[in-house]
Order: structure tokens, then sequence, then C-alpha cells
């Protein structure tokens, strides 16, 4: 177990991981995305309600789950780089923000084409999509504060405890809809009892739920081997990999 | 395929305009931050390699010299 866990801190082996996994991630993810695309839009029956319109939750919904969920990923990161002071814990904290503020920007702006056909604005300023916007604004001044500062260890430090904070607000999402009224539709899928959307619709928004969750980690390895490669370009295991 | 033809999947009941547009700029923002790192890691290794390079001839340069 403690093996496992030394692995991970250990930035050669982190960098051989993602080298070995992103030749096989890439081409799936990149299949899965076009093929659940292609489903969501052409092959899915339409909403008897919305119309052809609401093909655009295919994608709104998959990036709005991941980017709750990519936060915790990040702020989980960040615990453990202020805890433990772990380098590799930064250098994923780092990794996570621009994918999040990524996937965030992205069911902003498909959410806002939605809404306009379906609620006749583009913006309200509602619970669920004020609270979006707050996350998309956390992403960002993570990124942000990390530049900001001259001596990276401290700037680490800051997002650490920037992201730790902002995981407030996760739940404040998740909530939003239960606890305020609100013009944002609530959850059509349960994991307890029986989701309110029918299997046609289901099976290709699920699908593209874990084609979302793949491409974040395949840009999470990305980010990684990204970074590792700047912060160690000095290094001999890294010369040694690239000139054999 | 759902629709009857390609005008009518083009057309989306109407809202076409919103849903392809949707679709598009997702895919543009998923194609930035996808090729970003992959490119950066291009030049970098570039550099590594380039470094390891000149370090060898300088080497070989030494020696001969010596």
């Amino acid at each position: 177990m403690w093996r496992i866990v030394h692995q991970f801190g250990s930035p050669p082996w982190v960098y051989r991981f993602c080298d070995r996994v992103i030749p096989w991630l890439l081409p799936i993810t990149v299949v899965a995305l076009l093929t659940g695309s292609i489903w969501g839009l052409l092959f899915a029956p339409t909403d008897y309600k919305q119309g052809d319109s609401y093909r655009i939750i295919y994608i709104h919904v998959p990036a709005a789950v991941v980017a709750l969920a990519g936060y915790y990923v990040m702020a989980l990161a960040g615990l453990v780089s202020l805890v433990w002071r772990v380098k590799l814990a930064d250098t994923a904290m780092r990794a996570a923000a621009p994918i999040g503020a990524a996937y965030t920007a992205i069911a902003l702006i498909t959410g806002a084409i939605w809404g306009k056909p379906t609620w006749g604005a583009w913006w309200v300023w509602d619970a669920r999509i004020t609270s979006m916007l707050i996350l998309f604004f956390l992403y960002v001044g993570v990124i942000a504060l990390f530049e900001a500062y001259e001596n990276k260890t401290v700037a680490a430090r800051a997002c650490a405890i920037l992201s730790l904070v902002g995981t407030v607000n996760i739940p404040i999402i998740y909530k939003s809809v239960d606890w305020w009224y609100s013009l944002h539709q609530p959850a059509s899928i349960k994991f307890t009892g029986s989701s309110a959307i029918d299997a046609s619709m289901l099976y290709p928004l699920l699908g593209m739920i874990i084609t979302f969750y793949a491409l974040f980690a395949l840009l999470m390895m990305l980010n990684l081997k990204q970074s590792l490669t700047e912060e160690y370009a000095q290094s001999a295991w890294l010369n040694k990999r690239l000139t054999a | 395929m759902y629709f009857d033809s390609v005008a009518d999947a083009l057309a989306m009941g109407g809202h076409g305009a919103f849903v392809w547009g949707a679709y598009g700029i997702s895919f543009v923002i998923i194609f930035f931050v996808l090729l970003r790192p992959i490119m950066s890691i291009r030049t970098l290794n570039a550099g590594i390699r380039q470094e390891a390079l000149r370090k060898q001839s300088a080497q070989v340069a030494q020696e001969n010299a010596s």
C-alpha cells in the first residue's frame, strides 16, 4: 500500500505512467466524443417539450458534472500539497485548474445557448447559474493566483488555500436547484429510484458523462506530463528517457 | 438516424444554429485545451534533445582538443 502511495509522489514514475497511458486514452476519448455527439445529435429522439434544442444537454450536463467533480480533484491535490508538502500534488492541482475552467466555460456557454430558445434569455441571475459562474472564477482564480507570485512555493500554498476554501461552493451548486426557487431544472438522473429520463436519451447521456470523465483524465495526464517536462528538463532521468 | 433528411438534421426543428453552435463552440474549447499541452510538450522535448546534443558535441570537442 505504502509503495503505491510513494509511487504517486515520484515524478519519474508518474511521468512514465502518463507517457504509457496517453497514446491509448487519446484516440479512445476522441472516438468516444465523436460517437457520443453523433448519437445525441442525430440518433436520440426529440424531446416532446423542448424540441431539438434539448440535444445540447449531451454536452452541457457532462461538462457541468465533471466540472464539479474536477474541483474535488483540484481541492484534494491542494490539501495533500498543504499537509504533506508533496511537490507533485501542487503540480496536479495546477494541472486540474485549466481543465476545470474549460469545462465550466463549456457548461455556461452551452447553457446560455440552450436558455435562449427555451427560457427566452441567454442569461438569468439564478442560483444554479450564478454559483456555476463563481466556480468558473475559482478555477480562473487559482490559475491567476499562481502566476501572480514570484515565489512558486508560496504561490502553490496560496492556490491550495483558495481551492480548499472554494470547496464550499460545490454543495451549494448541487443543492441550488432544491434550496432556491430556480429556473434551472433539477437533476433528471438519480442514483436511487427511477430516473426521470427515458433509456433512449439516458444511454447517450451516460456515455457522454463517462467520455467527459475520460477526457478529464486524459487532459490531466497531458498537463502533468507538460509540467513535469518543464520542471525536470535538467534532470538525468528525463534526459535519458528523451535521448535514448 | 432520427431525422428524415440531412436538411432536417441541420435545421433541428428551427433551432439548428443553437444546437450546432453549442457543439461547435464546445469542440473548439476542447480542441484548444487538448492541443496546448501537446504542443508545449513537443517544444520542450525538442529543446531538451537539442541541449543534450550540444553538450555531447562540446564533450567530444573537448576530448579531441586534449
